[in-house]
């Protein structure tokens, strides 16, 4: 029965890319209009002046680009030309080192504002104050006071990772049942341990909610992080093949985009299902 | 008269179209000649005298008429020879061509992938920064915002700016106000109105009310000369077109979706907008002033006397470079040079109409223009106080400006000028000339009456 739905799901994805797909092709097949115009003029022109090819890529232009650049997805001509692999690799660095940092912070002010109400009442404006600013905001700002614009990168996937990962955290250390909180006490275990063996693991599964909701965000904003302020990352590639008007390209980062965004995902998804427990 | 003429020739043409000596067509097809009968390679010692030469006879006659009338009576010989009792062009050419040990090697410069960085960015792989000692990288960059940021940062060395732009942060237009110097121009001319092709039966400017036009940067020459063009024809750019801030990449789409119907901006985007089909050049910022400047090197005040020496040769890589792009016969190969992804990223055929002068103009018809586009290096500083006039003009800025003042805190001279102070010697400060905005003359020395004598300016 599930065997046979997954098979029927997966028929109707591929029904749905194949007609995605065929479309693509057809509407941007172009006029296929010859301009009239002398040889030597038309030597000057490109190819959607001179052919009425359509200004949109196809899905065969793309997979064509696509194939040429995962056969060779580290090289390196010069700072401003780098393979996919190296961009991709930059943006995920960043986003990791940022990301890393967000976890150190998060967590342990996370636990403290969960089980102390007093701090958590205290922090509480500063944290609602904070936390609807978008990333991108903090980015004139990072890069006057902190003066370097990769750090000021971790540092946007840093403030923008940290609240949604101190909230649940915050938010599932002070929902753990009062029982077991209770049977701990009763058992005389002292609050190190207490918070180690018995609060942590029952508030893990919210904390890696937080942790997956803060990834996506980071991967997110890195992207336009990028963009703004250059030099490497996938997004400067967007940036940069956009500078040359070359639609493919910018077709195929999204695509990428889009890919690592979701194994991402899928890393801290299976993390959480590692630590959920049936109660 | 550019930076690389000989000013001791009388018999210069100070005016396009036709060649100095008069046997040739144009100027490009006399240089090529004498390029031919003189040596194939010219000297590096011989090219910095030059560069020296003509700056203080530049510095000693500001117009060309009191020039031309002093070497017509003493002859060029004569004016060499007395010349150099005044000021010794050997000393200053030798301590212009060696300089002290570099006080840094690995430089970081960004640039804009447009072709008004031409000599930035040819300068890496054609070797000229190697040549003088530097290991320079050349970073693109995506934005002027971000350009003027990283080098206030620090993070860049050096870099390629808008030629208003030093102007407006020394002065805190649009930003906190920042001592910046700029000590060379890019290039002159070089930019373009493209208009949508559903306008190409509506040419005259009168008939342009209404129209949404984008230029890449409020403190922009693109800004300037497009408010300077429509006003002449009577549309004031405040009221009746719309002028919006547009990153050049957009441009050519905006044009393409129809969401604007023109724009003055740099090159490549004018061509790429004509290669794609999307739009055709109206008319080339030339034809609005012959010689304007565009682009501009500029460095913080603090780069220049932290690290004197490697200012120095990276200047001097820059003028070089800037001396074999003014050459037309060398275009193809910088064309060549600057079209991988690694630099400005576009098709060759299209930088190649642009640096060459010979393009299609979207119309049907391949247009002859060889300085289209031209490198000149030296900042004249009367440009800046034109500039000036326009931003008080579209009001930028208020109040009384001292237009000479921030003219030479910012352009700085020929770095021949700091090079002649180290010597010990005293350099002439007058590096002003007088030049016509289609067709009107400006006289730098009097700005406000310039300025008084527009009929379409923002009420201040």
């Amino acid at each position: 029965m599930t065997s046979s739905l997954r098979f029927r799901a997966a028929v109707v994805s591929i029904v749905l890319f194949a007609a995605f797909l065929g479309i693509w092709h057809l509407a941007t097949r172009g006029t296929g209009a010859t301009a009239a115009m002398s040889p030597e003029y038309a030597k000057l022109m490109g190819l959607t002046a001179t052919q009425g090819k359509s200004a949109m890529p196809g899905p065969a232009d793309v997979g064509a680009k696509l194939w040429e650049h995962l056969r060779q997805p580290f090289y390196d001509n010069g700072p401003n030309d780098k393979g996919l692999g190296i961009q991709l690799g930059y943006s995920i660095a960043r986003v990791g080192l940022g990301y890393f940092l967000a976890v150190i912070v998060a967590i342990p002010l996370g636990f403290l504002i969960g089980m102390s109400p007093l701090i958590s009442k205290a922090i509480d404006p500063f944290i609602q104050i904070l936390k609807p600013i978008s990333p991108l905001a903090w980015m004139p700002l990072a890069l006057y006071t902190i003066k370097d614009s990769s750090i000021s990168a971790i540092f946007v996937i840093f403030i923008c990772s940290v609240w949604p990962m101190l909230l649940n955290t915050a938010f599932g250390v002070a929902a753990v049942r009062k029982e077991w909180i209770n049977v701990a006490r009763t058992l005389e275990v002292g609050t190190v341990r207490r918070a180690f063996t018995v609060i942590l693991p029952a508030a893990a599964p919210t904390i890696l909610t937080g942790m997956r909701i803060s990834i996506g965000i980071a991967w997110l904003v890195i992207v336009a992080a990028e963009m703004l302020v250059g030099g490497t990352g996938i997004g400067y590639f967007v940036w940069n093949e956009w500078n040359n008007l070359s639609i493919t390209n910018v077709i195929i980062a999204i695509l990428l985009i889009g890919i690592v965004g979701m194994l991402l995902d899928q890393i801290l998804a299976r993390f959480t299902r590692m630590v959920t427990f049936p109660e | 008269m550019s930076t690389f003429d000989n000013p001791f020739d009388p018999n210069r043409r100070l005016r396009a179209g036709g060649c100095s000596c008069g046997q040739h067509v144009s100027e490009a097809e006399h240089q090529a000649a004498q390029l031919q009968i003189q040596s194939a390679t010219e000297s590096e010692q011989k090219r910095y005298e030059g560069v020296v030469a003509s700056a203080v006879m530049r510095a000693m006659f500001p117009q060309d008429v009191a020039r031309r009338a002093f070497l017509k009576s003493v002859g060029a010989a004569t004016a060499v020879a007395a010349v150099s009792q005044f000021f010794p062009l050997r000393t200053a050419t030798e301590a212009f061509a060696q300089g002290g040990p570099l006080e840094k090697k690995d430089l970081k410069v960004g640039f804009i992938p447009i072709t008004c960085a031409t000599p930035i960015i040819m300068a890496a792989p054609m070797g000229f920064y190697a040549k003088n000692g530097l290991n320079v990288e050349v970073i693109k960059t995506a934005g002027w915002a971000v350009i003027r940021d990283k080098t206030i940062n620090k993070e860049y060395d050096a870099a390629h700016m808008l030629s208003p732009m030093p102007l407006a942060i020394t002065m805190g237009a649009g930003s906190n106000p920042l001592p910046y110097t700029m000590p060379a121009v890019e290039n002159i001319n070089g930019q373009a109105i493209t208009l949508a092709m559903k306008h190409k039966d509506r040419r005259d400017p009168k008939s342009w009310k209404g129209f949404k036009f984008a230029v890449p940067f409020d403190y922009s020459m693109h800004n300037y000369l497009l408010r300077y063009y429509l006003a002449e024809h009577g549309i004031d750019p405040d009221t009746d077109v719309q002028i919006r801030a547009v990153p050049p990449p957009e441009m050519v789409a905006n044009l393409r979706a129809d969401n604007i119907d023109g724009f003055l901006g740099p090159d490549p985007m004018n061509q790429r907008a004509v290669f794609d089909g999307a739009g055709f050049i109206h008319i080339l910022t030339k034809d609005i002033w012959e010689g304007h400047p565009c682009c501009a090197f500029a460095a913080s005040k603090e780069f220049i006397t932290a690290m004197p020496n490697t200012y120095g040769a990276l200047l001097k890589s820059i003028i070089e470079a800037t001396a074999f792009a003014h050459k037309a016969e060398n275009r193809k190969q910088i064309a060549e040079a600057i079209a991988p992804a690694n630099y400005l990223n576009q098709p060759q055929i299209v930088l190649e109409q642009i640096l060459t002068g010979t393009f299609a103009d979207g119309l049907g018809n391949i247009v002859k223009q060889p300085n289209r586009v031209d490198f000149d290096p030296f900042p004249w500083q009367s440009f800046a106080v034109w500039i000036m006039t326009q931003m008080k003009r579209w009001g930028q800025i208020k109040g009384d400006i001292d237009y000479a003042g921030i003219a030479s805190q910012v352009y700085l001279a020929t770095d021949a000028t700091r090079l002649m102070k180290d010597a010990g010697l005293t350099p002439p400060t007058t590096t002003t000339k007088s030049f016509s905005v289609m067709g009107k003359t400006f006289d730098p020395a009097k700005p406000e009456e310039y300025l008084a004598s527009f009929k379409i300016r923002k009420a201040s």
